[in-house]
């Protein structure tokens, strides 16, 4: 965050004085209320919308306040669409999202920016590489390995290993993790081997508990994107038992009156809402992070 | 980049009678365990299908029967009239998210980083609606904002004031606008936030020697601002075309697919199509090699043409 003491476009001392303080004080008032109508204006309709009744939201004009509010299309949502279900699904994958990518993505990372073994850099440069290829490009070559693995000609269809092992392969976080790695001094490590500590002890006790920030950020990343996801779950998980939040209110969204569909919507925010709202230091640092000076 | 630090300093020798070679090798071995786990992800989701997916693109596997047909699926897809209707869509998308998703997080981010008060506030707004799932945001523009009705929320905006309401995605011309407006608001925030963190490392000095030279506050956004966040700037606009032409999900939840008079129809989807419903893997998999060649000549020209003012 920049103190108020930096300087910016326009001078400090120029936005306390007269015309400049009026304008600022003007702009301010107007940007605060203009992006909490565009931003936040969207997501009261959603609720609201969805406390009120069919005919209610397709009357002329609409009511900024539902007349009558009704939890109904709430309760329809949660046990129709049985959204439960989803809610535990997606929940389930996103933890073992978690799980596996900072175990696995932290041990590469470990290992390309300290251990550093033979051919190293060029690992490191073909999983960078990946970062330049479209997800769409891949979607069809993905989906005929998922369903039948090389060699052990496995199908991962409706099976979480669908969605985990993919996530994994996530250079972004890799080159995250490796560059907060590089900035512990290679001193620390080399203590520790003089101590006989093994490499995974050296990451277990000197490396984990210093990148605790780094570590909060993949792993909230993990979440939202399992959360968010939306082609490959409904590719790899077809069956009603397995779907996802947003896959299964998609597949629902056909049959369902509108008012259900958008309270659905709402109850599937919600937990990305809350993960926002709860960690969004974490996020705003670990997205500028991640895309500068790097 | 550091020297090949631990190794070159005078560590004690170790106790074991290990020779060099073999403690090379251990180090070696170690190092790669800590590495297989992805390596192999990698391997498997990532470097493999890419092969596979141009492998894939010059065969054909009918009733499980795999065989080489060389350009077959190639001239099968160009030939499907839907080919360059989905090309002009998402090249229009592509163009009209650019003008509007890339200028305006810019502006955005200078007027953010002028305010001294509510920074955290409407950091949290702009950046709240890029946390939703987009299938629920996309589900309350296609229901209640864009509905052609005068109770669509637009709509009633555009009414009371006093503007022509619009059919938005039941009229073809509106289905690409609309979409672009959509996904500008869903993913503004994170440009945003991008842009404001490399604001804050702009020298303020250079602002004061403009300031000084008698450079209004236009000059200054022209002569200080860009030229000091070029590097973010071009390379966002990279991301955002890359990000942009593999429009789908909009086409797929506000247009049902293909949309009024397949105005919506974007290149994504046709793979999408061609591959889980038209049961055509292998004229996807040559439709994505496309997508993938040209997206790649757009870097390429790109790069140069960003390099090349330096």
């Amino acid at each position: 965050m920049a103190d108020s003491g930096t300087r910016t476009l326009i001078s400090q001392a120029q936005l306390r004085r007269g015309r400049g303080k009026f304008l600022y004080w003007t702009l301010l008032t107007v940007v605060v209320l203009g992006f909490t109508l565009v931003f936040l204006g969207p997501l009261y309709w959603m609720v609201t919308g969805a406390l009120k009744s069919g005919q209610e939201i397709a009357q002329t004009p609409p009511t900024l306040w539902p007349r009558d509010p009704q939890t109904q299309n709430y309760v329809d949502a949660w046990t129709n669409l049985d959204l439960a279900k989803l809610m535990f699904n997606t929940f389930y994958y996103a933890a073992g999202a978690v799980f596996f990518q900072l175990v696995f993505d932290t041990a590469a990372a470990y290992a390309l920016s300290k251990l550093r073994p033979a051919f190293g850099n060029v690992i490191l440069a073909l999983m960078l590489a990946t970062l330049m290829i479209p997800a769409m490009v891949l979607i069809v070559p993905q989906y005929v390995t998922a369903i039948d693995l090389p060699i052990i000609h496995v199908n991962l269809l409706d099976s979480p290993w669908a969605i985990w092992l993919p996530l994994i392969a996530n250079a972004f976080n890799i080159f995250l993790l490796k560059r907060f790695f590089d900035s512990i001094p290679e001193d620390l490590i080399a203590a520790a081997q003089v101590d006989g500590a093994s490499p995974l002890r050296t990451l277990w006790s000197i490396i984990l508990p210093m990148s605790r920030p780094i570590l909060g950020v993949v792993a909230i990343f993990a979440v939202t994107a399992v959360w968010k996801d939306f082609l490959w779950p409904k590719l790899v998980m077809p069956s009603p038992e397995t779907r996802t939040l947003s896959v299964g209110i998609y597949a629902f969204s056909g049959g369902t009156p509108q008012n259900v569909v958008i309270a659905a919507s709402v109850i599937a925010a919600i937990p990305t809402v809350i993960i926002f709202l709860l960690f969004q230091r974490n996020i705003m640092s670990g997205l500028t992070t991640g895309s500068l000076k790097g | 980049m550091t020297a090949p630090g631990v190794t070159a300093k005078p560590a004690p020798a170790p106790a074991r009678p290990v020779s060099k070679r073999g403690r090379k090798l251990r180090d070696n071995l170690t190092g790669h365990a800590f590495l297989i786990g992805a390596v192999v992800c990698f391997a498997l989701f990532m470097w493999y299908p890419m092969i596979r997916g141009v492998v894939m693109s010059f065969q054909r596997t009918r009733r499980g029967e795999t065989t080489w047909v060389g350009w077959d699926n190639y001239t099968r897809i160009v030939a499907d009239p839907s080919f360059w209707i989905a090309w002009k869509n998402t090249f229009l998308f592509t163009a009209l998210a650019l003008v509007v998703g890339y200028v305006l997080p810019f502006f955005v981010a200078i007027l953010l980083n002028e305010f001294r008060h509510a920074k955290g506030y409407l950091r949290v707004l702009v950046y709240l609606p890029v946390m939703l799932p987009p299938a629920s945001a996309l589900f309350l523009f296609k229901y209640y904002a864009y509905d052609p009705s005068e109770a669509g929320l637009f709509n009633a905006i555009l009414k009371f004031l006093h503007l022509p309401t619009s059919e938005w995605m039941q009229s073809p011309t509106m289905t690409i606008p609309a979409m672009v407006i959509a996904s500008t608001w869903m993913n503004l925030g994170s440009a945003v936030l991008i842009y404001l963190a490399s604001l804050q490392n702009i020298p303020g000095e250079l602002y004061e020697a403009a300031e000084l030279d008698g450079a209004g506050v236009w000059r200054r956004i022209w002569n200080v601002t860009i030229p000091q966040t070029r590097l973010i700037l071009a390379l966002l606009a990279m991301l955002q075309i890359v990000a942009t032409m593999q429009l789908f999900i909009e086409p797929l939840i506000l247009a049902n697919g293909a949309g009024t008079q397949d105005s919506a129809t974007s290149v994504a989807y046709l793979i999408y199509q061609h591959g889980f419903f038209q049961n055509d893997l292998n004229g996807a998999a040559a439709l994505g090699v496309i997508m993938l060649l040209v997206l790649a000549a757009f870097s390429a020209v790109y790069v140069r043409l960003t390099t090349k003012q330096d």
